[in-house]
């Protein structure tokens, strides 16, 4: 099994070892064929439609709505519904530099974000603070707050980055397992056994 | 043209021939279901892709292209997305009502698709009072919006949800009102009377100037009725982020989704069912040939493609114009639209009792 | 300026002067609101503007130090420094009852260095949380991670406020006040919300859907800016202008650039001056095609949002040929210029001069004379011109209402005097004035561009510098005029390699404050596009 990205040669991605190892991994446990099967219709589903989350702090939200625009059209991969709720996003694309204030904002703006949900750390600033990585009042890097699936760097990054960025986080979504991979009601078990006062309250 | 009925009583008769009566309707009941629910997903899949193609084209875009050819596949892979997305309930809220909310607004824009004849015969039932029948089902959506709004706990749902509930029902009138003119002129609810009225002439030409005006104010409070952009304040992205289905997800939200292309394509097929002539060709009086020509083209391709046209219209509305305000929306509506489609329905009384028409 | 200084010391006895820049006032808190009063009020002083408003720590004092201009009197500046008597607990008049951009500005002033400003009727943090521990541009502030590490939890809605009152025998009093009624419906529409431009958070207290009152919460993108360039050289502080306005990166970092070299004295070759100008207008011309979009969008119109971005990815393609960059481009340097002119240039410039015309006129036929656009922008918003003046709203929003305040025309730099251009004025005072202002002056843009193009001096791009940059002694105040408005630097060097102190004047600052002031019995609706039509860029606010 291979992962590959329509029309995009595999020899320009090959530089993702993460990715190249989990292919390995799925390749030497197997998998069962029916599920398998289904497993790369829905993993097909999701990393052609995915769906961001409009939410830009600074400089990189611009190069993202001229990623939007009608040179770059982000349209074409299916990117382009750009929802406005974290209800109906797939993924969070940190743009832009995150201060100590935004930090528990953006937490939850992840957590809303309903699974199965990705990070996009855009940007110097999301990668690592940037050129403000020594102020009193910057997150070095939103992994610290969040994981991260897919970094792109730049300040800002171009649309081109933009879109391989996103192209590398199709070729992750490829590989992961919706069968036993993400399970949510495990989740909320665990989150029930942390706060036993919320039982009842949600469902 | 070809009538319909006679496949839909040879289906009736071969059931009929070796299961009991009951037997039999539940049968067809069943493949009436499947095929409804068939067209309804196909139809808003592809009022989807139309959309987003559309607008791509008018912003001097491709939209999508790369997902099978020319972006086919595209919906495709966002509905299998949509149906593994979590479904997030939540703390605080109506869950009973929460849940509920969505199924509404999905039955009701269902059970009005169900309404709609695409060709002569193809339809489930021909109410002799149809029209008044998809009017009174298609206000039961908005009942689903005021509860999704009220259940989700949330003030921009709530705003969004009495915005919608205002408009909906203000548009509604203007909305019967245009209907009823024509209702006036042909002097039937019946679709199917409606139509075959249209075999010489569409109403849209026979009700000269009256049938003209109601088709304006049709197609304008038919974009308010299925809360599309200039109107689209409801769900209004850049204020109250995604209106009244801000809180769902998933499945849920691919409901209000796939009810809003869907109502979408509702509206204009009651468009072209009564202006342009439902299932009839389109003839020109006088050119025999022509008309030759056009009868060959079977109705429900006639009827789909006048849906379109129109969707296209409503569609290009949304792409180009401005958001207006919800005390400009209600006051055009109360203080303009309404005065002249009443106004319009005097005229076409006064016409059709003087006979001033085709 | 002898007669200022006569007319001051008649009202305020003892006050001092020192020359420098720009006339320095030196006076003492206890007579510091008199002589503000009487500055304003007084028809020969007339300083109707607050410009700046520094907070300052001098080690054995806190303080600030107000820049003031007189719209009458041919734009003259002077320059005010207070120094607040304790430094223990900081406290100095507050001046917002007599300039209402002082609201905004003495709050920052407090959020940064404690100064607590006595009168002030809302005396809250503006950009830190409220949590935060200490204040973060005193000179002994301890920068540990641990006394503020990043906060888990989410914030509290800081409903109380505080005022500090004096009464008549001078005792200064703490009154606790609230900032919304206990029965308003209140909204919270950002820091993530699709239309505010960023991570702004307007609270907005809703009667239906009409806005009773808005309480800005900004600093989700407070990065310390001004704190940061305190420990870097002068060439190492240049960049941090480009991530502020990230619309006028070319005219803040000239700013700050022709601020250094101001108190240089160096001298700047005609080749670079030239091309900075146009640099400038290139990125006016781009900055007002997102604006355009942007309010276009804002008001569901997504088509013409496309419209504006073509057209603005033919600017950023001349800005990469030559900067090598399409955002943060890093180009202008002490001195001059980074690079020169790419071999396209010309061509290139040339060829946006001939579209931008009829493009403008497309952009009408889109969306200006859309009845809809109209009726929503129009007597919406209103900033009546006095407000204006007194709120210090700069820019294109300020021309909306009637105000001349191009700092190109006012203080005039670079090769500004060379070319001809008119100031454009619209006098509507609502948003369809605000936008309107844009759109023309985009025209305008091009005309300066036309006159430029063939114009470009030969010669060297940048002036000899020294490898090691120091200042003299002393304060310097620069302006310049930004996309959105007058941008200043104010630079107080100590004569070491890095500033002692650098304060960004933003125009966007200024624009967030009057938000309140616009919205009050307009819709939510409205709320969008006055924000629109104001055309805020956030970290420009909370640099």
């Amino acid at each position: 099994m291979e992962v590959n990205i329509k029309s995009m040669k595999r020899e320009d991605f090959k530089d993702n070892e993460y990715i190249d190892k989990l292919v390995e991994e799925l390749n030497a446990t197997g998998a069962n064929v029916a599920v398998g099967k289904l497993d790369q219709l829905i993993n097909w589903g999701i990393s052609n439609s995915l769906w961001p989350l409009t939410f830009g702090t600074s400089c990189c939200a611009i190069e993202f709505m001229s990623l939007g625009a009608a040179r770059y059209d982000m349209a074409r991969f299916g990117f382009e519904v750009a929802r406005n709720s974290p209800r109906q996003a797939d993924y969070i694309m940190v743009q832009g530099t995150i201060v100590h204030r935004m930090a528990p904002v953006l937490v939850r703006l992840y957590e809303q974000l309903a699974e199965p949900k990705y990070v996009i750390a855009c940007g110097g600033c999301a990668v690592s603070g940037g050129p403000f990585k020594k102020s009193y009042c910057v997150v070095n890097g939103v992994d610290q707050i969040l994981p991260v699936d897919v970094y792109i760097p730049g300040c800002p990054p171009r649309p081109e980055a933009f879109f391989y960025g996103l192209m590398q986080l199709q070729r992750k979504i490829k590989v992961q397992k919706f069968f036993g991979g993400v399970n949510r009601q495990e989740k909320v078990e665990e989150f029930f056994r942390q706060h036993p006062e919320e039982r009842g309250q949600i469902d | 043209m070809f009538d319909f009925s006679i496949v839909t009583n040879w289906v009736n008769d071969l059931l009929m021939g070796f299961l009991p009566s009951w037997a039999a309707v539940l049968v067809e009941c069943v493949i009436i279901g499947v095929c409804v629910l068939l067209a309804y997903t196909v139809l808003a899949l592809f009022y989807i892709l139309y959309e987003r193609k559309l607008c791509a084209w008018f912003q001097c875009r491709l939209g999508p292209m790369r997902v099978g050819p020319w972006g086919l596949l595209q919906v495709f892979a966002d509905m299998f997305k949509i149906l593994i997305k979590e479904l997030i309930s939540l703390k605080g809220t109506d869950r009973f009502l929460f849940k509920l909310a969505p199924y509404i607004i999905i039955t009701s824009s269902v059970v009005m698709l169900a309404c709609l004849p695409w060709g002569n015969g193809l339809q489930i039932i021909d109410y002799n009072i149809g029209i008044f029948f998809i009017l009174a089902v298609s206000s039961v959506g908005v009942l689903g919006i005021l509860l999704a709004g009220w259940a989700s706990n949330n003030k921009y749902t709530l705003i969004g949800a009495m915005r919608s509930g205002a408009q909906m029902i203000s548009y509604e009138i203007s909305l019967g009102l245009a209907l009823i003119s024509i209702v006036v002129f042909a002097g039937t609810m019946n679709i199917t009377d409606l139509v075959a009225e249209q075999q010489s002439a569409w109403f849209l030409f026979r009700g000269h100037i009256p049938a003209i005006i109601a088709f304006l104010i049709y197609i304008v409070a038919a974009t308010a009725e299925t809360n599309r952009g200039p109107f689209d304040l409801p769900e209004a992205e850049h204020e109250l982020v995604a209106g009244y289905h801000t809180e769902y997800s998933g499945i849920h939200f691919g409901f209000f989704y796939l009810a809003e292309y869907l109502n979408l394509f509702i509206v204009s097929g009651i468009a072209s069912l009564m202006f342009l002539g439902g299932w009839m060709p389109f003839h020109v009086p006088g050119w025999d040939g022509f008309n030759e020509i056009m009868n060959y083209i079977p109705g429900p391709v006639w009827f789909l493609a006048k849906a379109f046209f129109i969707s296209f219209v409503i569609i290009w509305f949304k792409w180009t114009f401005p958001r207006v305000r919800i005390d400009q929306m209600l006051a055009f509506e109360w203080k303009y639209l309404m005065p002249l489609s009443l106004l319009n329905l005097v005229l076409m009384a006064v016409c059709v009792a003087l006979g001033w028409h085709f | 300026m002898n007669d200022i200084k006569e007319k001051i010391l008649s009202i305020c006895p003892s006050a001092t002067f020192e020359e420098g820049e720009y006339l320095q006032i030196n006076v003492a808190d206890k007579d510091w609101f008199p002589l503000a009063k009487a500055m304003k009020e007084d028809r020969e002083l007339n300083f109707d503007v607050l410009t700046a408003v520094v907070g300052m720590d001098w080690k054995e004092a806190y303080g600030v130090v107000y820049y003031l201009t007189s719209t009458t009197h041919d734009w003259d500046v002077v320059c005010v420094k207070v120094e607040a008597p304790d430094r223990k607990d900081p406290m100095i008049h507050s001046v917002s009852s007599l300039w209402k951009v002082a609201l905004f500005q003495e709050r920052e002033v407090y959020d940064f260095f404690g100064i607590k400003f006595i009168n002030h009727p809302d005396m809250r943090r503006m950009f830190l949380r409220n949590d935060w521990k200490g204040f973060p541009l005193r000179k002994d502030y301890d920068a540990d991670p641990k006394l503020n590490p990043i906060p888990k939890d989410d914030e509290k809605n800081e409903d109380d406020t505080r005022s500090y009152v004096e009464d008549e025998k001078g005792k200064v009093t703490c009154v606790p006040g609230k900032v919304f009624a206990p029965g308003d419906y209140v909204v919270n529409v950002g820091p993530q919300h699709p239309s505010t431009h960023g991570v702004m958070r307007f609270r907005c207290a809703v009667d239906g859907e009409i806005v009773t009152k808005v309480d800005v919460v900004s600093g989700y993108i407070h990065r310390g800016i001004e704190k940061l360039c305190e420990e870097l050289g002068y060439p190492q502080i240049l960049h941090f202008t480009d991530r502020m306005d990230y619309m006028s990166a070319h005219q803040n970092r000239e700013c700050l650039c022709m601020c250094i070299e101001k108190a240089m004295g160096l001298e700047v070759p005609e080749r670079a001056v030239v091309i900075r100008a146009m640099m400038d207008e290139l990125m006016r011309i781009s900055s007002h095609l997102l604006a355009f979009g942007c309010t276009a969008m804002d008001l569901g119109a997504t088509t013409a949002f496309f419209y504006g971005f073509r057209e603005r990815e033919q600017v950023l393609d001349i800005f990469e040929k030559t900067c090598g960059a399409r955002m943060s481009m890093n180009y202008n340097v002490i001195g001059g210029v980074i690079a020169d002119l790419h071999p396209d240039f010309v061509k290139d410039v040339k060829e946006l001069i001939r579209i931008m015309p009829e493009r403008i006129k497309e952009y009408h036929k889109v969306f200006s004379g859309n009845i809809i656009a109209m009726n929503r922008l129009k007597k919406v918003g209103m900033l009546p011109l006095e407000d204006a003046v007194n709120y210090c709203i700069t820019g294109p929003s300020g021309r909306g209402s009637g105000w001349s305040c191009d700092c190109r025309k006012k203080h005039p730099y670079g090769a500004y005097p060379q070319v001809k251009f008119e100031e454009v004025l619209e006098y509507g005072c609502d948003s369809y004035a605000r936008y309107m202002v844009r759109m023309r002056e985009i025209e305008e843009s091009v005309k300066i561009l036309e006159q430029l193009v063939d114009r470009i001096p030969e010669g060297p791009i940048r002036a000899q510098v020294p490898k090691i940059i120091k200042l003299p002694v002393g304060r310097w105040y620069q302006q310049v005029e930004a996309s959105r408005g007058t941008f200043g630097v104010y630079i107080e060097s100590d004569g070491g390699k890095t500033p002692y102190r650098v304060h960004f004047q933003s125009p966007c600052f200024n624009l967030v404050g009057v938000m309140d002031l616009c919205c009050r019995g307009n819709m939510i609706a409205d709320l969008i596009t006055i924000g629109a039509a104001l055309d805020f860029v956030i970290p420009d606010i909370d640099r």
